[in-house]
């Protein structure tokens, strides 16, 4: 039962939703709450926090009771290089500049594909930034360095 | 006539150089990226939003709404041409759309949507146009109960009409309103949610939400099976393009009976393309002599449908321009793009900025007329981008995402964020949470709970206010009959007959 619930949908979504609204919740008892007349800046997100929390209960009781597995494979792979390439892109770009920050998304971005020749990418990576920076930079006219930082 | 001077302006505004480039660009983008795989409107427009910040606000939504309906159309070439649908929408012109393709009457197919979209889109704007004034002049008379009761009624059709489980449908929306409260709230000017991070005292940019939720968590989903989906695609037949005499008067009826479907569901908060396209594949299905054809590739299946989401997606324009109130997750994004270029929308925009207004009206009819031009030539080019692998799209959509967002405030934070939100949006589409509500909660979070404020301010604190004012108990009554409807088994199933395989 307990290796089930580990891929049961509603069961994951439900305690997903309970978790983000207790934190919420949580994090609203701060704000004064006010009177129906005068509503304090807490009453909006606790009521939603609330209302939340119990559509979650609702779905995990649901899964727990349904027992539907996710459907596929989870694909951490593939979603953790396009997140990095993100990441790398926002980190360099603050500190390299435009051109060394396309080139790294693009690297780990292909990472998360199925398959990765270099060829391919090289192809990919210098097709695609030139049309960045003369799209983005030239005809866009954005203030980006493309080389080194601000 | 007040209305033909009012067009004329517009016109006159969307025929300037500047803006007929932006809607020709516009449109063309929005078609080419649509056409690719795999791509909807929404992660077409989502990508997109962050460039069109560097424009003009009416360039902009000139160029905005020419990717929504080019995208739009774009999705319907696929369709067709590979039984891949882009969107919910397209889904019902795959089933007559592709089996004609496999016929070898992929020409006529594409002409009959192109055409039946451009009818539809014809009375769409002229139907903004008739309907735009008197209802943004009604509009003007709501006060903050009968907001608060047209956005709930809103949200609660999205979320029950969406594809979907409605439960967590309606939990999305919930979400959404959460997540708007982030930032400093207006009245007490206390930063709520804001974790301590100074950049999200301004609140989350909604691009990066949209970007996150949807680009990148399509092309994680994408990614999450191995090797590349291997799909029949029908380029060889398109030869002879234009459709015969018999096929034109085929589909006369069914564009015309389309049109009427859609521009009503179009119209409506919270119905949108999906709902529209396939009631009139009942429509026609009802109609047709032998509806036994319909599956097989009866071009009936294909014109009504097509004209049908195009009349909804001109027609969904009506609220988000009068009243404010966007009726789906793509009308969301072009309110937050409204928010974003400074102009509050709602029913003042006709009045204070007419130019506006019919500008991007007027703009929308020269820009079907493009696509009709547009596309019929340009087939060999979009079958040409239908082969793109996608292990050359992912990169280059992220890259999109990438840049756009970093531009907003040329700041890292915006892309980190919208990495977290690339998370988020996965963790949800694999157990199986439609992020598009969230997004209509989001954008109308803020002005819901300020208008419930402002409500029970006025009512000294009496909730019944919004249901002793007769708009407002008006909106409330629909919206608890949606709820209601959507409870009953019997109509439970047959929405998701409908949005699940077009209903047999």
């Amino acid at each position: 039962m307990k290796a089930d619930l580990r891929n049961n949908k509603d069961f994951l979504g439900g305690l997903f939703m309970i978790t983000i609204g207790a934190i919420a919740f949580y994090m609203a008892l701060d704000y004064p709450f006010g009177s129906a007349l005068r509503m304090g800046p807490g009453f909006f997100p606790r009521v939603l926090a609330g209302i939340f929390m119990a559509f979650g209960v609702f779905v995990m009781i649901r899964g727990i009771l349904s027992g539907e597995k996710v459907q596929g494979r989870w694909g951490w792979k593939p979603l953790g290089f396009i997140l990095a390439s993100l990441i790398v892109f926002g980190w360099t770009m603050e500190h390299f500049g435009l051109i060394p920050a396309l080139l790294a998304m693009f690297v780990i971005a292909t990472l998360g594909g199925h398959e990765f020749n270099w060829k391919e990418v090289l192809v990919l990576m210098v097709v695609m930034s030139t049309f960045a920076v003369v799209v983005f930079v030239y005809l866009i006219g954005l203030p980006y360095p493309l080389w080194g930082s601000y | 006539m007040d209305m033909f001077s009012n067009l004329i302006l517009g016109f006159e505004v969307a025929l300037s150089l500047q803006n007929l480039m932006c809607c020709f660009i516009g449109v063309f983008v929005g078609t080419a990226i649509g056409v690719l795989p795999g791509i909807g409107p929404l992660v077409t427009i989502a990508m997109l939003l962050p460039i069109t910040f560097n424009l003009a606000p009416i360039p902009a939504l000139i160029m905005l709404s020419g990717i929504y309906y080019g995208a739009q159309y774009g999705g319907s070439t696929t369709s067709i041409l590979v039984n891949l649908p882009g969107e919910t929408a397209s889904v019902v012109t795959c089933l007559d759309g592709y089996q004609m393709a496999r016929q070898g009457r992929a020409g006529p197919a594409l002409a009959i949507a192109a055409v039946g979209s451009f009818i539809a889109g014809c009375v769409g704007t002229l139907l903004i146009a008739l309907a735009g004034p008197p209802l943004a002049e009604a509009a003007l008379l709501f006060g903050a109960p009968e907001y608060f009761s047209l956005m709930l009624m809103a949200l609660v059709a999205a979320a029950c009409l969406a594809h979907g489980d409605m439960v967590k449908s309606l939990s999305m929306v919930v979400l959404g309103l959460l997540m708007g409260i982030i930032g400093t709230d207006v009245n007490s000017g206390m930063a709520r949610f804001s974790f301590g991070v100074p950049e999200l005292t301004d609140g989350i940019g909604f691009t990066i939400v949209a970007v996150g939720l949807f680009a990148i968590a399509e092309i994680a989903k994408n990614l999450e099976s191995r090797g590349e989906d291997k799909h029949e695609v029908f380029t060889k037949n398109i030869t002879h393009l234009y459709p015969t005499k018999a096929d034109m008067k085929a589909s006369a009826w069914p564009i015309a009976r389309g049109t009427v479907v859609g521009a009503f569901f179009g119209a409506l908060p919270g119905t949108g393309p999906s709902i529209s396209a396939f009631s009139a594949y009942m429509v026609e299905k009802k109609m047709a002599k032998d509806p036994s054809r319909f599956g097989k590739g009866a071009i009936e299946g294909v014109a009504g449908p097509e004209a049908a989401n195009n009349a909804a997606a001109q027609c969904a324009f009506i609220p988000t321009l009068t009243l404010g109130i966007p009726g789906s997750a793509t009308m969301a994004l072009m309110l937050g793009a409204l928010t974003i270029q400074g102009i509050a929308p709602g029913p003042q925009v006709m009045t204070s900025k007419p130019d506006l207004f019919w500008g991007l009206i007027a703009s929308m009819w020269i820009g079907n007329a493009m696509l009709v031009v547009l596309n019929l030539p340009l087939v060999g080019l979009w079958v040409k981008l239908l082969k793109i692998p996608y292990r050359y799209l992912f990169p280059s959509i992220v890259m999109f995402c990438a840049v756009g967002n970093y531009s907003i405030n040329n700041s890292p934070m915006d892309v980190y964020m919208c990495a977290l939100f690339g998370l988020v949006g996965y963790m949800l589409v694999k157990m199986e949470f439609e992020p598009a509500p969230l997004i209509l909660g989001f954008v109308l979070g803020p002005l819901m709970e300020e208008n419930l404020r402002r409500a029970l301010l006025i009512s000294r604190g009496d909730p019944t206010v919004f249901f002793t004012r007769p708009i407002s108990l008006a909106f409330m009554i629909v919206a608890i009959l949606i709820l209601i409807t959507m409870f009953l088994p019997a109509i439970r199933k047959k929405k998701e007959l409908a949005l699940e395989g077009g209903g047999g």
